[in-house]
């Protein structure tokens, strides 16, 4: 870690006040410049981990271990819906669960691309910063909690507050999805290719809902937009991409976004930002 | 966060369905570690019921108010239940026990309703009928589903459906009382499991207490059986009554009920309360997290959550 005494180094400008502590950078320390758990992996080296017998802490330990050894593609086998399994994983990577996962599955990730070949439960890639996602089955409820990037696909129904709390990134369900689906969303976008249960988008800041079916009702603060031609061909690709056959067309689906907008994201000062994203 | 899991054999066969429960409970134990209670349904007898009852609380493990009791004092309260049912002209054929506060007993009785028999039952101090049907059996004590499992010999219990509960204590004490399940009193043969918390509790049990029925403990899950007891009473079915308390009921919570032929679930509004269900052919197994269906299907398998507001009826 740097040091906290000052020292004669570059990226000195920022003056942090109250109980911040003023950090300097020490060029000559290699931390400075690689990011953790970041390693140099090789998508054509492959492994196999059973999970059967051992528990999520030791089974991402075999994980991060592999990861070292420069693997690239890693299969999970007989997951067994346990929780926690695949989280923290800031790699790029494939990973392939060959069945279900339970709560906080493939959580706080940056990079990685997940295919679960099962369901997943509750408040799967919950803080996912980048990275894909594909749940080849059902999800539970929390799907892409506080979402903040990369893209998180449902093939089949995902549950209730779907994107609750969600900063960025996509959600794609290729079923239907539960109440309060986008509540409280503050940024990225929402695509549901059938029904929405009740109170969808409440409480909603900023982004935008797709649905294609009907959603039951709209919650607070949420209202139906316009589509323009651009997000129409962005759907289209969106849901081709992911290869869902959803049997609605892209121009079809109806567009909900936050009916008073409590926040700009932006027009705000980069102080401020920092203060809501932070 | 408590956990709560219910698993019904569609075909009619007796399984192991004390086995299946067992497992299912073990896997969620994390949910709640307090006490494990199961309700079970053997194949019904022909001729008179099963009673299960307690007489003192589990004194040893208890975190409570609950103290431990002479022995002598138990035995003469046992010798008080036996004296009422005689009195009220029930008769035992059959008795065991495998803790010297739980019994079990097989009795015949004149009629079909056994609410007078229940309530003179209770007057005995300290003792609470666990439950009575003609299949029902409801056993809980303090420990996890393996602990309680191997303590009343459940490994080898058949049956065709069941029902139990891990608790984690939030509203009540750490005793046997206010254990899940809750059987319906006086209604035969109905168990309820419930995870959440139920917010006019005290208003509703207020009603229910001038309509006459008692409640044993303060444990917010109590009111559901009781809720459900009252409803069928009234001649409503198990699927109508289950729909009108998502409306009456208030709060967050997924439970689960069982009667002597059907398993049915209800989440609330909120959907704020976890389930996963799978549905297979002869098979359906429901439960607070997919790791204790697991542990009964360690194939793939197609499970779903419930969405809010939703009730589901299971027959056997």
């Amino acid at each position: 870690m740097a040091g906290l005494e000052k020292k004669v180094t570059a990226f000195q400008d920022e003056n942090l006040s109250g109980r911040s502590q003023k950090l300097f950078f020490e060029v000559t320390e290699e931390e400075n410049f690689t990011y953790y758990g970041n390693h140099d992996v090789d998508f054509n080296k492959r492994i196999a981990i059973d999970c059967e017998g051992i528990d999520a802490k030791e089974l991402n330990q075999k994980v991060r271990d592999a990861l070292l050894k420069g693997y690239g593609s890693i299969v999970i086998k007989n997951p067994g819906a346990k929780h926690a399994l695949g989280v923290g994983i800031l790699n790029k990577l494939n990973l392939i669960f060959e069945g279900s996962l339970g709560y906080f599955g493939v959580g706080c990730i940056d990079g990685p691309t997940v295919r679960i070949n099962g369901r997943v439960g509750w408040s799967c890639a919950e803080n996912m910063m980048s990275g894909k996602v594909v749940v080849e089955k059902n999800a539970g409820s929390c799907f892409g909690a506080a979402l903040r990037g990369g893209d998180l696909i449902c093939k089949g129904d995902a549950g209730a507050r779907t994107g609750i709390d969600m900063k960025g990134g996509t959600i794609l369900v290729g079923g239907n999805a539960g109440a309060y689906t986008g509540f409280m969303m503050q940024r990225g976008r929402i695509i549901v290719c059938g029904n929405v249960s009740a109170n969808m988008g409440d409480s909603m800041y900023d982004g935008i809902i797709f649905v294609g079916g009907e959603p039951k009702s709209l919650g607070t603060d949420c209202i139906e937009g316009e589509m323009n031609d651009h997000e129409v061909r962005w759907l289209e690709q969106k849901i081709k991409n992911a290869e869902i056959d959803c049997g609605v067309p892209a121009s079809k689906f109806k567009k909900y976004v936050a009916g008073r907008m409590l926040w700009n994201y932006d027009n705000l000062e980069p102080a401020e930002k920092k203060g809501i994203l932070g | 966060m408590c956990g709560i899991a219910g698993v019904i054999n569609r075909s009619k066969k007796s399984v192991n369905v004390g086995e299946q429960m067992r497992l299912m409970l073990q896997g969620i134990k994390h949910r709640g570690p307090d006490s494990t209670g199961y309700a079970m349904y053997g194949t019904p007898l022909k001729t008179g019921f099963i009673l299960r009852f307690k007489i003192s609380e589990n004194a040893v493990q208890v975190k409570g108010s609950a103290k431990t009791e002479d022995p002598e004092v138990l035995i003469s309260r046992k010798k008080q239940v036996d004296a009422l049912m005689k009195e009220h002209g029930a008769k035992i054929t059959k008795q065991s026990n495998s803790t010297p506060y739980a019994f079990r007993y097989e009795f015949t009785y004149k009629n079909e309703n056994l609410e007078e028999l229940a309530k003179a039952i209770e007057t005995v101090e300290n003792t609470e009928i666990l439950s009575i049907g003609k299949g029902l059996e409801l056993i809980k004590d303090l420990g996890d589903a393996t602990v309680v499992s191997d303590q009343y010999g459940l490994g080898k219990f058949m049956g065709t459906h069941g029902i139990g509960h891990t608790r984690m204590a939030t509203e009540s004490d750490v005793d046997i009382k206010s254990a899940h399940p809750y059987w319906a009193f006086p209604y035969q043969d109905v168990a309820v499991v419930h995870n959440g918390q139920l917010t006019n509790y005290w208003g509703n049990r207020r009603i229910l207490e001038r309509n006459g029925y008692r409640f044993n403990s303060d444990c917010d899950s109590e009111i559901i059986a009781v809720y459900i007891a009252d409803k069928m009473s009234k001649g409503i079915e198990l699927e109508q009554a289950m729909n009108d308390s998502l409306d009456e009921l208030d709060g967050v919570f997924t439970y689960i009920v069982s009667t002597k032929n059907q398993l049915g679930m209800a989440k609330d509004h909120m959907a704020a309360k976890p389930m996963v269900i799978y549905e297979g052919k002869d098979i359906v197994a429901c439960a607070s997290e997919e790791v204790a269906i697991r542990n009964i299907f360690p194939h793939e398998i197609i499970t779903y959550d419930p969405y809010e507001a939703e009730v589901k009826v299971w027959q056997v």
